[in-house]
């Protein structure tokens, strides 16, 4: 029997190794799976490459992460958001790598990696500084960048409502990297709001098909990210 | 001469009023962080714009009233906006597929410099200390048909924003049609810079001297 709930979010993200490749879903704190990154701060891996459109904000979830100096370097596309300190600190102080990426590019290079396409062209950055270095093309007269697909070792994604073989809902934006990032990584880990009989889910309506998701844990009441930050809280609590 | 003691030229909402008049019916429309937020409040009456936003939305609505809030119902900016009946949730990558696949036919952006040729910088000034952020504005760029921009005609310290080369590292190279500052809307024309309306109490050298590259009169 497939069954791909598991208990806690400690069990979740047990196997996570120094120096993984984490992809972690949200835009701002819409989609963020703060659960999930608590338990990762707590279990403690290091050297993590992390692909997630954000910094993070204040000293939780993401921006903790980084506080505690787990994350060697963030592949992202908007590192500096108005209550986002951790990482302009780390990163003026040379401790943090940033790999910079426009955000439609992040989000197709991670699409690629879970599609199986190794590079893709496109238009984003060209005459920029961030197309430097890079092969470019010309097709039909206009010039395309060459862009390298990503592959993680793990996701954090959160979900509004999932069931036992991975199959996922999510709710309004915070969709976003979410099902992308299913795809592209080895074990995408998922905390989801609730967690329903197989079944329940209308197949016309899945967003996300369970074969892309190894995990779901469910997290009934997510702390909010702007609530916590107001608050100025840390994590560890 | 502008005289002194009146007020010179539009404020933010007069500028995203005058964007909104050019955005044709029917048109599908990104808005960027910032003053581009408001164009979504002066839409013309018997007019339909569908607002798409980079983080997986088409068909937004107003900012909501106090207390209905969805703090997973986000613009851009990270603000909580509402949706209209019609509208549509979707993943990052189909967002960018509207976007860079030329499915949006306007887009209304910020800018920290503009050139004569419509070069655009918005991301970065380049300088040391200054964490870069690109997020979705070089794909918009490549992607949308027509690009709007609107800001301040001159940055908080006087200096012109409208120039002759941009200094800042490029968001996208010839990629401006019209420019809406608070002293006049400038289109960008393979001749050079015109000025197609100047705003109250602006006059054409007044205009000219707030900025960093000749420009031209349509009539002259």
């Amino acid at each position: 029997m497939i069954n791909k709930i598991v208990k806690t979010p400690a069990i979740a993200v047990n196997d996570i190794h120094d120096g993984a490749t984490v992809m972690i879903g949200g835009f701002g704190e819409a989609g963020s799976p703060i659960e999930l990154i608590h338990a990762l701060i707590d279990q403690g891996a290091k050297n993590l490459t992390v692909v997630s459109n954000n910094t993070g904000s204040g000293n939780i979830g993401l921006a903790a992460l980084i506080e505690h100096k787990r994350v060697k370097k963030m592949i992202c596309s908007f590192p500096r958001t108005a209550n986002s300190t951790v990482f302009p600190e780390l990163y003026n102080a040379g401790e943090i790598e940033l790999e910079l990426v426009p955000q439609g590019t992040l989000a197709e290079r991670i699409r690629a990696g879970g599609a199986g396409i190794p590079a893709f062209y496109t238009p984003a950055s060209v005459n920029t500084p961030l197309a430097e270095g890079k092969e470019s093309r010309v097709f039909n007269g206009v010039e395309f960048v060459l862009e390298y697909g990503i592959k993680a070792d793990f996701a954090l994604v959160k979900s509004a409502k999932a069931d036992r073989y991975g199959n996922l809902l999510y709710h309004a934006t915070a969709r976003n990297f979410g099902p992308i990032m299913c795809t592209a990584s080895k074990t995408a880990i998922v905390q989801s709001k609730s967690i329903v009989e197989a079944g329940e889910i209308d197949p016309e309506t899945v967003v996300t098909p369970g074969i892309f998701v190894q995990r779901v844990v469910e997290i009934t009441n997510p702390a909010h990210e702007s609530e916590l930050v107001a608050n100025q809280m840390k994590y560890p609590w | 001469m502008v005289e002194t003691g009146k007020k010179i030229g539009w404020d933010r909402a007069e500028m995203a009023q005058k964007v909104a008049i050019d955005i044709p019916d029917g048109s599908y429309v990104n808005l960027g962080i910032g003053i581009p937020e408001m164009v979504a409040d002066f839409v013309p009456e018997g007019r339909e714009l569908i607002y798409q936003t980079e983080n997986g939305l088409l068909g937004m609505g107003k900012v909501p009233e106090e207390g209905k809030e969805d703090r997973e119902l986000v613009n851009a900016g990270k603000k909580c906006v509402t949706t209209i009946a019609g509208a549509s949730y979707f993943h990052h990558a189909d967002s960018f597929s509207m976007i860079r696949g030329g499915h949006i036919d306007v887009c209304v952006l910020g800018a920290m410099q503009v050139s004569e040729k419509g070069d655009l910088a918005n991301w970065s000034t380049g300088a040391k200390n200054a964490i870069p952020a690109v997020g979705g504005a070089m794909d918009l760029v490549a992607g949308v048909k027509r690009i709007f921009v609107i800001t301040q005609h001159v940055t908080k310290k006087g200096v012109p924003k409208i120039i002759e080369e941009c200094t800042f590292p490029l968001t996208g190279k010839q990629v401006v049609e019209s420019i809406y500052t608070d002293l006049a809307i400038i289109d960008v024309k393979k001749d050079g810079l015109f000025v197609r309306e100047m705003g109250p109490n602006v006059d054409f050298d007044y205009l000219q001297k707030q900025t960093g590259v000749e420009l031209n009169q349509y009539n002259k």
